[in-house]
């Protein structure tokens, strides 16, 4: 039988020093926190973060110093605009940054993902993102009569991809619910590697694979492992099975306030259990209590 | 109701209603609350071919203001992420966007004050502003019209390229570059002086040229003869806006939620 079950520790053990690591989500949506905090807490270091559509991962790991250099485009946490760890890590400049446009990171990841080295775009023309002395771009002539040039953005491919889904069976079929699935199937494509946890893992048959066809983003053979995680994308969202967490989010933003304020977070909700991560957020009865927030 | 019953934000959503006004049936993207409720308004009234979103992945076939909603909307059609790519690289979107710093180019930032590789203020990094610049119209709105905002030399980092021909290769932008106008607490502006000058078209009541030169860190054109004053919204406008905006979000925009016509208080 085919069984591609993992914990989440047994995810973070696969990642050394130094990798680049691929996180999937956008902002507040299905982030994989739990292997977030994992890596978090974890003795990891000098690792390359793409995250494109960035938040607490960028955030978390930026104020355990896990990042050598981030790959992103942004790094919100949408309601709270601002994240204040990612702010604090670049304004001390902690990492090197290569700052992309959004489609430009879309684009790199098509490109990890169609095994080309870059892909031709106009996004970055007359913008500061090709001048940044992380990394050279190159430009490319349209061979046709137009005779355009383009910025040739290069593919984007990560050693390790962590997304997190909402289901999946035990050889890696995987449901991703939400009405969203952002570029988590690119991301998946792009990388050497692609870890997943869900919600919960259940019989193929569960999967009602028929019915929920459109939800399945990449085949089972671009997956690696699968480690059930409930709750694993909290505090961020995992519709349709629970929301964003507003109130652990202000929480969080406020610990960014002061070295004292960030200790007693990383000792309430980092260096613990997941077990413990969850008896401190009120369980799962609280977050499946969460309201669908307003835009 | 007095032709001085409005607010600053109220005159300010009629400024940002009208950038759709020719636009047809294109995304209609405002990001804010008065950049939002403008499109809802335009599309309301004027320019009713126009998509917008619920803020999150859905087409609403009624614009959704800011804040606590009655009901669900009635969703027409999905924009998730992917599709908002495809939507704007095909040229079909006009987004109303708020950055922090802009300058004599039209070229916007809102990633970071200072150097980019220790900067002073980390801000959101670039998001989609460089693709949006060269794919599609923008236009752009300032809660505080002043020089730290309309900058003397080059924004701090540029995200949203502009008629800048130093920074093209060719020395000319690609094609989809077009920026429109600038909404601010104090007047309204296009890039219609000579060669994509940043020129005044109207003054909010009350204010002159002068004061919105002082408070801009470059030289502006100005419309031939009088500079027109901004319109003051209808009361049709005024009934639809409130329709809009129930929550009232519009009045904690601007400090004091001002009047409109600044020489009524």
């Amino acid at each position: 039988m085919l069984d591609k079950r993992m914990t989440v520790d047994d995810i973070v053990d696969q990642i050394s020093d130094g990798m680049t690591i691929g996180i999937g989500g956008w902002a507040t949506r299905r982030k994989p926190m739990a292997l977030i905090r994992a890596i978090a807490r974890s003795n990891l270091k000098d690792l390359t973060l793409m995250a494109g559509y960035g938040g607490m991962d960028i955030g978390l790991l930026a104020a355990t110093g896990k990042i050598r250099k981030l790959v992103f485009a942004f790094a919100s946490l949408d309601h709270y605009p601002l994240e204040p760890h990612f702010r604090n890590a670049r304004q001390a400049g902690a990492f090197e940054v290569l700052e992309l446009d959004e489609g430009m990171y879309h684009w790199g990841l098509r490109a990890g993902a169609m095994k080309l080295p870059f892909l031709p775009t106009r996004v970055g023309i007359g913008t500061d993102i090709i001048n940044q002395s992380g990394f050279d771009f190159k430009f490319v002539k349209s061979p046709y009569a137009d005779g355009e040039e383009f910025v040739a953005m290069p593919a984007l491919v990560p050693d390790i991809a962590l997304i997190h889904a909402h289901r999946s069976d035990e050889r890696g079929n995987i449901l991703t619910l939400s009405v969203d699935p952002i570029f988590d199937e690119l991301l998946v494509r792009a990388a050497g590697k692609s870890y997943v946890t869900v919600e919960k893992i259940v019989p193929t048959a569960e999967l009602d694979m028929k019915k929920n066809s459109r939800y399945n983003l990449v085949e089972r053979a671009m997956i690696t492992g699968v480690a059930e995680a409930p709750l694993g994308a909290h505090p961020t969202s995992a519709d349709p099975d629970y929301q964003l967490d507003l109130k652990h989010i202000k929480t969080y933003v406020e610990s960014a306030a002061s070295p004292e304020a960030w200790a007693d977070y990383k000792a309430k909700y980092i260096d613990v259990s997941e077990a413990d991560y969850q008896a401190a957020i009120g369980g799962e009865e609280a977050v499946k209590q969460l309201p669908v927030p307003i835009y | 109701m007095t032709q001085n019953s409005y607010s600053l934000a109220e005159l300010v959503i009629v400024a940002c209603a009208e950038v759709w006004r020719d636009d047809g049936e294109v995304m209609a993207t405002g990001i804010g609350p008065l950049p939002r409720i403008g499109a809802g308004l335009a599309k309301l009234s004027f320019a009713p071919a126009i998509q917008t979103t619920d803020g999150e992945a859905w087409y609403t076939s009624e614009p959704v203001g800011p804040g606590k909603r009655a009901a669900e909307p009635e969703f027409e059609g999905i924009a998730n992420y992917d599709r908002v790519f495809s939507a704007l690289w095909s040229g079909r979107r006009h987004a109303l966007v708020g950055p922090v710093q802009i300058d004599r180019f039209g070229q916007a930032n809102i990633s970071v004050i200072g150097d980019h590789k220790k900067p002073k203020a980390a801000m959101l990094g670039a998001r989609g502003f460089p693709g949006n610049s060269i794919s599609h119209p923008n236009s752009f709105f300032f809660a505080n019209h002043n020089k730290r905002a309309f900058v003397e030399g080059e924004v701090d980092f540029v995200c949203m390229a502009g008629y800048n021909p130093a920074r093209y290769r060719n020395g000319a932008p690609p094609q989809g570059l077009d920026l429109r106008r600038i909404i601010t607490n104090l007047c309204v502006m296009d890039f219609g002086g000579p060669d994509h000058q940043i020129r005044v078209i109207s003054l909010h009541p009350g204010v002159t040229f002068e004061e919105v030169q002082d408070n801009t860190g470059f030289p502006l054109a100005k419309v031939e003869g009088e500079i027109p004053v901004t319109p003051a919204p209808t009361a049709e406008q005024l009934e639809l806006i409130a329709k809009i905006d129930p929550n009232n979000v519009r009045a904690t925009v601007f400090k004091d939620n001002p009047a409109g016509d600044r020489r009524a208080a």
